[in-house]
């Protein structure tokens, strides 16, 4: 969905949820029509549709390697972002069972994370803190690893929540030998990958490309082995028929959000600015998340005595889609451990997150809107 | 603890219970405390949160006598 009124003048819906999904670019679009017609054979058979279809899942890897300025054999497809967490970290921890199976992480990770760390193992992982901005300290995170028993070290590279950037290769140059697995699925394609880290994890529906296609790059020489049942297919870090068309459409996405990313990157940090800025200005209401060494197209703000659903649904009802982290608005009725991790107040909150071709006047939009739906929920709560 | 007021939040889901606390907590002189009794999880973190955003002091939490938590605030000042 773009963000561009129709020739009526009519303002169309603003999308303001891209961290949860972004629309497929066009890039990605015309590669994923040409690639169903072209990439639907099995790559591992030797015939011509297989080789042509090799061909093309080729393409897509060394594509995305390029992109993120790592190796094609670096790189494999996964069914999704949460699959290649998951595989991420449970390889690294299936390489070395002689070294513990205690996972460190920062408390503000996805639950991708912190579901494949408890699935392997209950109980004895190490929670590491953040600050305010909610970024993790590197030395506190290196302290915690060198506890025993402790295999993998997980930090994202920056906040799916909030924005805040994480210290990754602060993180990576501190530790003494323990695996990084960095979640790049927040940034992948808008932020280069920093350095250090032994695996990471992305998502292409985040950065324009199709869902069902996510990355997963282990570094050369990292032990790593698959952490579950595998088949006697070609990548072995995968299992599972692959979605060709997906992924070299995810690819053609890729390069494309990569080539694009000084442009937009500079328009939607501005604009988010503008945003933090105009949000700041209501009453009661707090912006949360690092004002400037932060993911460009993201801003988190909380805004007390609000209910997060009732405000979702104002902004709804206003045209505007976007997501929150209240406890009232998620399945498990739990507020977001990233804002609780950083004192943040939980409820009223909203995340919005901007689409590449979002204006000033989509931005103007929420900011003259969003005062009266707060002032609105306010009054029927008596205050 | 002397609780000056203790606010009964019990059953009440986030926002009610920090609610309940920017309605009442003026009814408590600077220097006194008041007590939020909430079962809803989210206060945990938004009781502290409210005294930070509205000038407050957070005293930390103890539990009521059935055992709900219960979170306390001294007042400083009209917020």
């Amino acid at each position: 969905m773009t963000n561009a009124a129709d020739r009526s003048g009519v303002p169309l819906p603003r999308y303001f949820d891209t961290a949860s999904a972004e629309a497929l670019h066009p890039a990605a679009r015309q590669t994923l029509l040409a690639a169903l017609d072209q990439g639907y054979a099995d790559p591992r058979r030797l015939h011509g549709p297989a080789r042509s279809a090799r061909l093309l899942l080729d393409n897509a890897r060394a594509v995305v390697a390029e992109c993120l300025g790592v190796r094609p054999d670096e790189v494999s497809f996964t069914s999704s972002g949460t699959e290649a967490v998951h595989r991420g970290l449970l390889g690294l921890l299936a390489a070395r069972p002689e070294r513990g199976d205690r996972v460190v992480l920062s408390a503000v990770e996805h639950s991708a994370v912190v579901h494949a760390a408890t699935w392997r193992r209950a109980e004895g992982h190490v929670e590491v803190g953040v600050d305010h901005l909610g970024r993790v300290d590197p030395d506190a995170v290196a302290e915690a690893a060198r506890q025993p028993e402790v295999g993998a070290v997980a930090v994202q590279t920056a906040n799916h929540e909030v924005g805040t950037v994480q210290p990754v290769a602060a993180v990576a140059a501190a530790l003494d030998g323990v695996p990084l697995v960095t979640d790049a699925c927040a940034s992948m394609g808008r932020l280069p990958l920093p350095e250090g880290w032994s695996v990471a994890a992305g998502s292409a529906h985040k950065w324009g490309g199709p869902a069902g296609v996510g990355v997963l790059v282990v570094r050369k020489g990292v032990r790593w082995t698959t952490p579950f049942p595998s088949d006697d297919r070609v990548d072995e870090r995968v299992a599972g028929f692959e979605n060709v068309p997906a992924a070299l459409a995810a690819a053609a996405a890729l390069q494309a959000v990569v080539g694009e990313r000084d442009e937009v990157n500079a328009r939607q940090t501005a604009l988010v600015d503008r945003v933090r800025a105009g949000v700041a200005a209501i009453p009661d209401v707090e912006v949360v998340g690092d004002p400037v060494d932060r993911l460009p197209h993201l801003v988190t703000f909380s805004c007390l005595y609000v209910d997060g659903e009732a405000l979702v649904d104002g902004l709804a009802r206003r045209g505007f889609s976007v997501a929150s982290g209240s406890a009232c608005t998620s399945s498990t009725l739990e507020p977001s451990r990233v804002l609780a991790a950083m004192g943040a107040l939980t409820h009223g909150n909203v995340r919005l997150s901007l689409t590449r071709d979002a204006s000033a006047d989509d931005v103007d939009g929420f900011l003259a809107a969003l005062p009266e739906v707060v002032a609105a929920i306010r009054a029927d709560a008596g205050l | 603890m002397t609780v000056d007021l203790e606010l009964d939040c019990r059953g009440m889901l986030c926002p009610l219970p920090v609610i309940e606390l920017g309605r009442r907590y003026a009814e408590v002189p600077p220097g006194g405390v008041v007590a939020v009794v909430a079962t809803d999880v989210a206060a945990r973190h938004d009781v502290p949160a409210w005294c930070r955003m509205r000038g407050q002091e957070y005293l930390g939490e103890d539990t009521a006598a059935d055992g709900v938590p219960r979170y306390l605030v001294r007042v400083s000042a009209p917020g």
